[in-house]
């Protein structure tokens, strides 16, 4: 019988001829890396192995993206221990305020995860790299620390679960619009311990970026990885960039799946989760109407070229409503110096909204844009839980950059078509 | 391995943000990030969980961000054990390596009211509802998860490796 791609890469990690969903298995990592937050904590339970070094220095990241620039007293102490450790260990990819970025936006930039790939994060969002056909997948900071020791980490293998996306997406539709689709539908619990495997024609017409926001958000749904095959564009894509050697695989005709999902995307509307969950997923113009006090532009999730292109698509010639604040956040320097040279930073400003170096800071409410009580926030983030972006009683709305955008003109949750169609750019 | 303690319980989906909100995430001291646990949750909870309590959750308990402060805020507060309809998996790997025991079990959470009398097994996954004279059977804990336990989480784990290995 065949395996899905993410049973061959596990296997052969694990030096097996095959793996079996529920197999426990030891194997090797290729890549790890933790952040600011999960960082301290690694390095503590590191120490307290006795192991002494690292693995291998030249496989492991640190990436300084949730409290930086330092927001208080706290935060400075907590970098500055990984920042000592850094140093201690003379550990060459460490990647702090000025060079950083969010993390998995800015890993994959730079060619630190390539297809065929088990890299290790201790940061919940790593699935992102599922796009390149990595088996990527989140852990804590113990995890971590055990994988920088030992260069191993034990896993059971996934269920892998199937989600093919056929036809065109329409304007304003984007990747988000597809994974928040497929989590409205299975729930926040609907992957649990399972491989999201995400094929089908609608996904070749997709840039690299509108992918990478698909296998972020498998999280949401409780998933271990999710993942893509590797095609033309991912192969043109990191060849420039790849740091290793790339390995392609794919699933086999035969590969069992717990379950395949199809889906026909040409009909699809923009959506947003409604507060406080994921899970919550209607088409934005049931949603039409909300009075929105803040919309934020960024992220691992949504905070690469892409999105700030479809944003300033929005906002070009148009201003935030006076109720309403913007923030920006390009994912990392590359994406910003981007958007500089596109002309998007001046549409930006004029538009009237904040522009600020990459960081995490609003979408866990923890700088940079802190939501008081009552107040609502559209987000390009990927979590509306209670409290996510600040005090119990604010509110979140989870979409794609476009209708981010769209709210911030007109103060209110809209359909994209509305803002683009009623107000003409000065 | 066997525990006692009151039952405290919470709903179903409980994420991390709400179990130890991010804004806290800038110590990794249990004390400290206990004085936080379940704020945004019930800012009321955390008085009334005691030292050994057992935490009964619903479905997909932990779910959302790979923070292992949310395990060790648990543990801080004095939580015992967690006993949940499910667990999300991060957190699942988090508790065992922070040595905080997790069951998964059905019927709990259904059955037991907060405050009742609870003897856990871990090895069978057997839960006794000591007030009500009910038992739940759980998941047995994976052997190679009480393994974990037993070396006192993931670095008495790597440390008995590593010892292997000379």
């Amino acid at each position: 019988m065949g395996m899905t791609i993410t049973e061959k890469i596990l296997a052969f990690h694990a030096g097996r001829p095959e793996v079996r969903p529920g197999d426990l298995i030891d194997c090797t990592v290729d890549f790890l890396f933790a952040n600011d937050i999960t960082a301290p904590l690694a390095i503590k339970e590191f120490e307290k192995m006795g192991v002494g070094q690292v693995f291998d220095p030249d496989r492991l990241a640190f990436v300084f993206d949730h409290y930086v620039p330092n927001k208080d007293i706290a935060s400075a102490q907590q970098c500055k221990i990984t920042r000592d450790f850094v140093a201690a260990h003379h550990l060459p990819h460490f990647y702090d305020v000025g060079r950083s970025g969010i993390a998995h936006v800015l890993l994959a930039e730079l060619g630190y995860v390539v297809p065929g790939d088990v890299f290790v994060g201790a940061d919940s969002h790593t699935c992102n790299h599922g796009a390149l056909g990595a088996f990527s997948t989140g852990v804590g900071s113990s995890d971590l620390a055990a994988a920088m020791a030992l260069g191993r980490l034990w896993l059971r293998v996934p269920e892998s679960m199937k989600f093919v996306f056929h036809g065109r997406l329409r304007p304003w539709v984007t990747g988000k619009d597809l994974i928040l689709t497929v989590i409205g539908e299975i729930g926040v619990d609907g992957a649990r311990y399972g491989a999201m495997e995400f094929a089908g024609d609608a996904l070749t017409h997709l840039t690299m970026d509108e992918r990478f926001s698909i296998t972020n958000m498998a999280i949401e749904a409780g998933a271990k990885n999710g993942i893509m095959e590797p095609d033309d564009l991912v192969l043109e894509w990191i060849r420039p960039r790849a740091r290793r050697p790339l390995t392609v695989y794919r699933s086999d005709p035969d590969a069992r799946y717990r379950d395949v999902r199809e889906y026909d995307v040409s009909t699809l509307e923009p959506v947003v989760s409604a507060p406080a969950s994921p899970g919550n997923v209607v088409p934005v113009r049931e949603a039409a109407g909300v009075r929105v006090d803040q919309c934020f532009i960024g992220t691992c999730t949504n905070g690469r070229i892409d999105d700030m292109r479809l944003a300033a698509k929005v906002l070009a010639g148009r201003t935030v409503h006076p109720h309403t604040r913007l923030l920006v956040i390009p994912a990392t320097p590359a994406v910003y110096r981007q958007a500089m040279d596109e002309g998007l930073v001046k549409i930006f400003l004029d538009a009237g909204a904040a522009i600020s170096t990459s960081t995490c800071g609003p979408c866990i409410g923890g700088h940079m844009g802190v939501l008081a009580d009552g107040e609502v926030c559209v987000s390009t983030s990927s979590r509306n839980f209670v409290g996510r972006m600040g005090h119990r009683g604010s509110k979140v709305y989870l979409s794609n950059a476009a209708v981010a955008a769209a709210a911030a003109v007109a103060g209110k949750l809209v359909h994209p078509d509305e803002v683009v169609r009623e107000t003409v750019p000065a | 391995m066997a525990i006692r303690g009151h039952a405290r319980k919470v709903g179903h989906h409980i994420d991390t943000d709400v179990i130890i909100p991010a804004r806290y995430l800038v110590t990794t001291d249990p004390a400290e990030l206990a004085k936080y646990v379940f704020e945004d949750l019930d800012p009321s909870l955390r008085q009334r969980i005691g030292v050994g309590d057992v935490l009964v959750a619903g479905e997909n308990f932990g779910q959302g961000s790979s923070r292992e402060h949310a395990p060790i805020a648990i543990k801080g507060v004095g939580i015992s054990c967690i006993v949940a309809v499910s667990f999300a998996r991060i957190f699942y790997r988090n508790a065992f390596n922070v040595g905080l025991p997790v069951v998964e079990c059905r019927d709990a959470h259904a059955r037991a009211l907060d405050g009742d009398e609870l003897d856990v097994d871990l090895a069978t996954g057997v839960i006794r509802n000591v007030t009500r004279g009910e038992i739940y059977e759980g998941t047995p804990v994976p052997e190679f998860m009480q393994r974990l336990l037993a070396a006192g989480g993931i670095v008495g784990y790597v440390r008995a490796e590593l010892a292997g290995r000379q």
